[in-house]
């Protein structure tokens, strides 16, 4: 039992990290119908340059935290000003093999600049455990799921309270009905690229911790966030979170006690399941046509 | 500018439009089997992986450029056809065998994927066929009996009833070169089909070819098949080339290395995956003639680890930013400059550009 509880911890750990790149995807999904794949890229320069704000130039974690979130929000909307913009209404297969190959030259570029060692920072959470009775819990893991936490509700009310969270979602509604009451649709997706690579830099920096910082991460990662993003339902942020969670407690539930394999083949299972069985996911939204 | 008269209805299917292209492409073919007396071992290799790319190029367009399915999970037909290959030689099946025998499993895999396929369209089948992908590299790795595991399998050299064809001698070239040639000639030949045509009807319009009377199922099935079956081919003869085959050859990256070709070729015709097959392979020889040829520090940046990886991506962008037709679509807007000059308009390529269309509520 106490093996289920400490894998369950770290799972979902694990998972409000797919979980915070998945909401990156559904972000930007929702708001202009692009399928970001350089979404854990994102993630991988985000916590790079918390490596070189915290490591190499030697700032306090928090400073260096911020400084990084805002550098990838600028990084962002110089993103999509750059290559997501002007193929904005091709094909999506177009949009989807620019943004692979974003993450590419991310993926090469990041190792030409930081090298492809294993990084590491200090963080205030790196090495102290809560102990409950015989539990065991490591302070990077809980501070991942405090912080998803945090996240998600700063979110929420940015999104409900607040006069752009609600032009975004009317953009994300309707891109020209929002465009014809006079929202600035194009300063909208800018910032809604912004707010995806800061969340994903979020996921970068608090990752750090567990997994160190190397440039094939966001690789790995990212492509984990597909199933989440699925098994959520494509458009949904709660269902992004939910999905995140529900993959990274199945992937370490795999890893702990099945054979060795199937931990590496289970999110993707689960995807092909819940596409071929309940495409809308969990928590999305069963479109028709109009004719 | 040449106008063909037309006489007869068939010559609209035909497949050589006018005796120029004869010529044309027969010098092609005669400069390409001559290589092998001209080139260094290294270029000609070079150009093996270029045909063998180019196997695969043909059979992605199927799906993705005149089908209208895409793929990212290419690299794992293409496994599915080496570890074939390999393992029915290791048996003691004869190649002639064995070959054919790649292309109709890896189909028949080909249709186990497509089946599901069919309920998912545009984003969801890209990340299911790399979920796809994915899957059947970890089976790969984990199914040791067969495939050996991570330690990988050894291929011996190839052997047509006796007649060993070594991987780095010409003959290898030249049978690699004939297999491109027939693929390309099967895929012209359905293209100009009732299939053929099937298949693009469904790329430009699901809806439109549903009503003319086109069983989607049917046709997608049979596309991801043909283009399975095809990329099962060419793993035979990657499994023959590389003489040593793992797991990890066969990963995502290789799968979108595929997609480039068709994506930097053109994704609207047969040249295009000829042409990028080309580009794809060739940077590695103009990279390394880059790191080699240039001085100082110019030399050492094109020498850096990772370089290769930061062009391909970069390549990607600009071609769909500034180039989406491809190579074959930079060709043809250079050919007709020529042939209308000066009446030359930029208007006649001008592609078509949508406000967001909404692909949610399909």
């Amino acid at each position: 039992m106490l093996d289920f509880i400490q894998q369950f911890v770290s799972g979902t750990a694990l998972g409000c990290v797919y979980g915070l790149i998945a909401l990156g995807f559904v972000l930007i999904y929702k708001a202009t119908e692009v399928v970001n794949f350089a979404q854990g890229e994102l993630m991988m320069v985000g916590g790079f340059f918390v490596f070189t704000f915290i490591g190499l130039l030697g700032l306090n974690y928090w400073i260096g935290f911020a400084l990084a979130v805002l550098g990838m929000a600028a990084f962002g909307m110089v993103t999509e000003r750059l290559i997501i913009r002007p193929i904005l209404g091709y094909p999506q297969f177009s949009i989807v093999m620019a943004t692979i190959g974003l993450g590419y030259f991310l993926r090469s570029l990041a190792g030409m600049i930081w090298g492809t060692d294993d990084l590491k920072i200090d963080t205030p959470f790196s090495d102290g455990v809560l102990k409950i009775g015989d539990l065991v819990l490591a302070h990077d893991k809980l501070s991942v799921i405090v912080a998803t936490l945090i996240l998600c509700v700063v979110l929420y009310f940015f999104f409900l309270k607040t006069r752009m969270g609600t032009a975004m979602r009317a953009t994300s509604e309707n891109m020209l009905a929002a465009y014809y009451m006079g929202i600035p649709v194009k300063t909208v997706v800018s910032l809604i690229w912004a707010i995806s690579a800061a969340v994903a830099c979020c996921a970068g920096v608090l990752l750090a911790p567990i997994t160190f910082i190397h440039s094939n991460v966001g690789l790995a990662l990212g492509l984990k966030a597909f199933p989440a993003a699925v098994l959520g339902g494509f458009g949904s942020i709660p269902g992004a979170l939910v999905g995140g969670v529900i993959i990274g407690v199945l992937e370490t539930m795999a890893g702990f006690y099945l054979a060795q394999g199937w931990k590496d083949v289970v999110p993707y299972l689960v995807l092909l399941a819940v596409l071929l069985l309940k495409p809308a996911g969990l928590f999305g939204l069963q479109l028709r046509k109009k004719v | 500018m040449r106008f063909t008269f037309k006489t007869d209805y068939d010559q609209d299917i035909r497949i050589v439009k006018h005796g120029g292209y004869v010529w044309s492409y027969g010098v092609l073919l005669a400069l390409l089997a001559l290589a092998p007396f001209v080139l260094s071992s290294y270029l000609q290799s070079q150009m093996v992986f270029v045909f063998i790319y180019a196997i695969v190029g043909v059979a992605l367009m199927i799906l993705t450029g005149f089908t209208g399915q895409a793929s990212i999970g290419h690299a794992a037909f293409l496994a599915i056809g080496a570890y074939t290959a390999g393992y029915m030689q290791s048996k003691g099946i004869p190649f002639v065998v064995y070959f054919p025998l790649a292309a109709v499993l890896t189909g028949g895999i080909g249709v186990i994927v497509g089946f599901p396929a069919l309920r998912l369209h545009g984003i969801y089948l890209v990340i299911a066929t790399i979920a796809f992908g994915l899957i059947v590299e970890e089976v790969l790795a984990r199914w040791e009996s067969v495939t050996h595991g991570n330690e990988g399998m050894r291929v011996k050299a190839l052997d047509i009833l006796g007649w060993v064809m070594p991987r780095d001698g010409a003959a290898f070239y030249v049978l690699t070169l004939l297999t491109l040639v027939g693929v390309l000639v099967v895929a012209l030949n359905l293209l100009r089909s009732p299939t053929g045509r099937a298949f693009i009807a469904i790329r430009d319009s699901e809806t439109a070819a549903k009503s003319m009377g086109i069983d989607l199922a049917g046709y997608k099935v049979k596309s991801f098949a043909i283009s399975a079956a095809i990329t099962g081919l060419a793993g035979a003869l990657f499994a023959h080339k590389m003489s040593f085959i793992s797991p990890e050859m066969f990963t995502l990256l290789l799968s979108i290395e595929f997609i480039m070709v068709i994506i930097i070729g053109g994704a609207f015709g047969l040249h295009g995956a000829v042409m990028g097959a080309v580009f794809m392979v060739m940077i590695d020889p103009v990279l390394t003639e880059l790191k080699d040829g240039l001085p100082g520090a110019a030399g050492r940046f094109f020498g850096m680890a990772g370089m290769k990886g930061a062009i391909y991506g970069l390549i990607i962008m600009m071609f769909i930013l500034f180039e989406p037709l491809g190579l074959y679509g930079r060709w043809l807007k250079i050919k007709l400059f020529f042939q209308l000059f000066p009446l030359y308009k930029k208007a006649t390529f001008k592609r078509q550009k949508t406000y967001v269309k909404s692909e949610r509520n399909r």
